[in-house]
């Protein structure tokens, strides 16, 4: 299968009145057409900023990427003029944001802003426009469509907003779909619905989507690849069944061993001792290593890299590192 | 919070050190702002020349000269001299002392009155709160100028001697001003009165002025700092023009805004700017130096309004 | 909605009514009157004409009197001009309404555009030069900018007339008229303009400000709509709702006249009226001026708080 995103030694920082953030610090990545990819993480870890990074919406001046290419196709994305990018944005790729509830606008009807990105990128008439835009709030799964096009956010629940953002996203057929946590803000049954009708669009247009979540219910339910994401740098990474069931970083085991299963009772839910690093005070060591149960001297002083250890399998952990072993304290 | 653990373990309460790091930090974040400490220092040039400046100027502001009378600025005058050969640098500065003063007094005048009322409408709500609330809105109905206005007629009215009537003009603008920061103390008040702090306070069974004192005025002094900064320039303001009108502080004793009154005199208008125009400029030069300063301090103090 | 407005309503009436009886006694109080001050009468004549005018009599029968008068609609008559108070607020009132409209028209466009592009490059050089020249705008004595500017644009470089509404002695008529009046209110509209700038870019730079963070202006972005569009369409919209309620507190000053800009131009607007008649002790006009900024600023009040909720679909009563 062909890429369809390759993103290469990608790193955005922040500047902030403390100092520099490291937010993604030196990442690569590649999605295939029609591949579902996971980037998994705690808040923090970088994974929205590199959403944001492909899609061009870093805040700047205080945010910027420092380096690295985004492919898309042949284009290279951090080359691209304003209106070339703009002409890409919500037409070949789209986004869905966390909070359905504060990512539509409160003054503006849902009708008018699924019409906006047909007129801009389909070049579309109002009259067909709103057509469309009625066929989409339908085919998310609305009744009541034309009704629904004439309020106002405020009128729907977060649920159907999330669903409008979806009919908004899709509006253009993307080739890439970003979704940024899409279901943390929702109920647990909205959830599943929202999470069926990704899949079902994605089977129906073959599109791609880059899934940004930390919750492992969702990644097992819809990743081909999925990336960790530990402080702004990827950890390990792999398809969904290998990571799952032999999961290498000890962050990554940690997640998983932290999540309750089903029809399993434990006595207390694990979970990983200590926080993520102060995101300015980061010197060269594995980010991990004071959270780590296996950490050796090397982690505290060297930065290990991501190194293929399976085909289907990445890991950056010292532990993996030949040679590194007889360091071992 | 503090009350708690001194009942508790009977040691010395640490909320001094604490206090003292938050406004350590909050001035240390306000002297990084170059625009508000470039405000700050025109302000205390602008205090010192004036209170200071007359001292060693080589005139009087109020001795007749008949012989300069009208010169325009030279070297020896730096502003020129007025129609009765006065010294006009020295008489704007002079000036400035009663101009910052008025400004500063009737600044402190309303703050404490509009706190005062705000606070316990605010604290006590139910048939205080109505009535200082309803007369706020009275005088927020009818226009200020006018009312300003008649008061400046009753003053000269009543042959008030015109060394007190600065102090009554510092009253009369207090009492336009205090109505509008009422009703914003108040509404701190009430917002802060829900807060889980509040109902911890009456929880612990601390008495109602305790807790008016102690815990809720605390919250809203930053707020107060602020609102003050900004309103010596109104009150500046306000006074110049009551004084251009005739109706707030009268000659002899000079401010800015009398001063400019010459220009009410054709001549002098057209032909003698030097007696207008430096008074003029200094209500600018000040007004607008209090202003950023205060706007610097609300970014620092009030993280609700940050720009 | 309707029982919130009739409570509303009465509420305004006996604030109104408070008002009045306040501001009549305080003008009751203010020393002389439009007799006295005439020194061409002799003291029979004067004692007469008290008695004419009912001024002998005590403040709060005077005041029945005029509240009674007032509710039919009658506010008296100017003592000087021997007209009634409201054909000459009629006469008037137009003059300061032409020039409150250009100013505030002029005001609201300069300041969105600039409030807009100053939030959207804040912390830019261009942002900073804004922020100063809006505390400029908000620190200059109305007065003394009004002088100055006579000073240096009507009498020293000659390019505007310096007050008035016509030239003296003028009798232009039709498109002659017309001109003459606009290069005449030229002045006034750019000093009230630069006063109202300061407040209300400031206002729309921070309300753009916090619109900017929003979600939603993410969302736009996402979309691929221009910079343009996610600024004037997404942002504004929400930038200039909470400002419709400004709209009715520009109420007084729309129809109020400017009591010191008026007088410094000499524009022949309700404002200079009351500043004359202040000298004059006219009370029936200065009452009534008095009162009239006052039910501007009450139903301005009201005004605001119905097109809020009119224009926030959040807002529902």
């Amino acid at each position: 299968m062909k890429n369809l995103l390759e993103i290469e030694h990608l790193s955005t920082h922040f500047t902030t009145e403390e100092g520099t953030v490291r937010a993604v610090d030196n990442i690569s990545l590649r999605i295939r057409s029609g591949e579902t990819v996971c980037i998994v993480g705690e808040s923090g870890c970088g994974k929205s900023i590199t959403a944001l990074s492909v899609m061009g919406l870093i805040e700047e001046p205080s945010g910027k990427v420092v380096e690295g290419s985004i492919h898309f196709g042949d284009k290279d994305l951090l080359k691209l003029g304003k209106n070339e990018l703009r002409a890409i944005r919500g037409n070949e790729i789209a986004m869905i944001f966390q909070e359905p509830m504060s990512s539509l606008n409160p003054v503006i009807t849902i009708g008018e802003q699924i019409i906006e990105p047909l007129m801009v990128h389909m070049n579309m008439g109002k009259r067909e426009a709103q057509k469309q835009a009625i066929r989409l709030i339908e085919q998310v799964g609305i009744s009541r469509a034309e009704q629904i096009a004439r309020s106002y956010p405020h009128e729907l629940s977060g649920g159907m907003l999330q669903r409008i953002m979806i009919a908004i996203a899709i509006s253009c057929n993307p080739k890439l779909l970003i979704a940024d946590e899409p279901t943390t803000a929702l109920d647990v049954t909205i959830q599943a619905q929202i999470l069926d009708m990704l899949r079902k669009f994605k089977q129906e247009s073959g599109m791609s989507i880059l899934l940004i979540t930390h919750d492992l219910g969702v990644v097992a339910e819809m990743a081909d690849y999925v990336i960790v994401m530990y402080s702004g740098k990827i950890v390990e990474e792999g398809e969904v069944v290998e990571l799952f069931s032999n999961p290498k970083h000890p962050y990554t085991r940690g997640l998983l061993k932290s999540k309750p299963i089903i029809n399993q009772r434990q006595d207390e839910l694990y979970s990983i001792p200590g926080q993520v690093p102060n995101p300015l005070e980061l010197e060269s060591s594995c980010y991990f290593h004071d959270r780590c149960d296996n950490c050796m001297a090397i982690c505290r002083t060297d930065e290990p890299a991501l190194k293929e250890i399976t085909i289907h399998q990445k890991v950056a952990c010292w532990l993996y590192e030949e040679g590194a072993l007889h360091v071992h304290s | 919070m503090s009350s708690m653990s001194e009942i508790s373990t009977g040691k010395v309460p640490k909320r001094t050190p604490l206090k003292s790091s938050i406004w350590k930090q909050s001035m240390h974040r306000l002297f990084k702002d170059k625009l508000a400490v470039t405000g700050l220092i025109v302000v205390i040039i602008m205090f010192i020349a004036c209170f200071i400046g007359p001292i060693f100027s080589p005139y009087s502001a109020n001795k007749i000269h008949m012989n300069i009378m009208n010169h325009p600025p030279n070297m020896r005058h730096w502003l020129g001299t007025d129609g009765l050969g006065r010294d006009v640098l020295t008489r704007v500065l002079q000036a400035g002392r009663i101009s910052l003063t008025v400004g500063l007094a009737s600044m402190i005048l309303s703050v404490f009155i509009g706190t005062l009322l705000g606070a316990i409408a605010g604290y006590f709500r139910g048939i205080i709160d109505q009535i200082i609330m309803r007369a706020a809105d009275l005088l927020l109905t009818i226009p200020s100028l006018p009312l300003l206005f008649i008061f400046g007629a009753l003053l000269s009215e009543w042959k008030v001697p015109t060394d007190y009537r600065m102090y009554i003009v510092m009253v009369m603008l207090s009492l336009i001003g205090w109505p509008s920061l009422a009703r914003m103390v108040r509404g701190q008040m009430l917002s802060l009165r829900e807060r889980e702090f509040m109902q911890a306070a009456t929880v612990l069974g601390l008495s109602s002025r305790r807790k008016l004192f102690h815990h809720l005025l605390p919250n809203i002094v930053p707020l107060l700092i602020v609102i003050a900064t900004l309103n010596i320039g109104g009150s500046i303001l306000t006074e110049s023009v009551l004084s251009f009108f005739g109706l707030g502080v009268m000659p002899p004793t000079a401010t800015w805004g009398n001063m400019i009154d010459a220009a009410n005199n054709m001549l002098d208008f057209q032909n003698r700017p030097w007696l207008w125009i430096p008074p003029g400029f200094s209500i600018f030069v000040t007004v607008i130096a209090i202003n950023i300063f205060g706007d610097g301090l609300r970014d620092v103090l009030d993280p609700k309004k940050k720009r | 909605m309707s029982t919130y407005i009739s409570k509303r309503l009465i509420y305004m009436l006996i604030i109104l009514l408070a008002a009045s009886l306040l501001v009549f006694s305080l003008y009751a109080l203010t020393p002389g009157d439009f007799i006295s001050g005439n020194l061409k009468l002799s003291p029979e004549r004067k004692a007469e004409l008290r008695e004419i005018y009912g001024l002998n009599q005590p403040l709060l029968e005077r005041y029945f009197i005029w509240m009674k008068n007032a509710l039919h609609g009658d506010f008296g008559y100017s003592l000087a001009q021997q007209t009634p108070v409201l054909t000459l607020f009629n006469q008037y009132i137009w003059n300061s309404f032409l020039l409150a409209i250009v100013s505030t028209f002029m005001t609201w466009l300069i300041a969105v555009i600039i409030g807009v592009n100053a939030a959207y490059k804040q912390y830019s050089w261009f942002d900073t030069l804004v922020m100063v020249g809006t505390f400029a705008a908000m620190s200059i004595p109305s007065f003394f900018i009004g002088l100055f500017l006579i000073k240096v644009l009507a009498v020293d470089l000659k390019w505007l007339p310096p007050g008035g509404m016509l030239a003296t002695g003028s009798n232009a008529t039709g498109l002659a008229y017309l001109r003459e009046v606009v290069h005449h209110m030229t002045l006034p509209v750019i000093v009230m303009t630069l006063l109202g700038l300061g407040s209300l870019t400031r206002y729309f730079r921070s309300n753009m400000i916090d619109v900017i963070k929003q979600d939603y202006i993410r969302t736009a972005r996402a979309k691929g709509l221009t910079e343009r569009k996610v600024l004037f369409t997404h942002a504004l919209r929400n930038a200039l709702l909470p400002a419709i309620t400004l709209v009715g507190f520009e109420l007084p000053a729309l129809f109020g006249g400017s009591l010191i800009i008026e007088k410094i131009f000499n524009w022949p607007g309700i404002g200079q009226l009351y500043m004359q008649s202040f000298g004059l002790r006219d009370y029936p006009l200065l009452v009534g001026f008095t009162m009239l900024i006052a039910v501007l600023t009450v139903i301005g009040t009201l005004l605001s708080d119905i097109l809020y909720h009119i224009a926030d679909p959040r807002v529902k009563l």
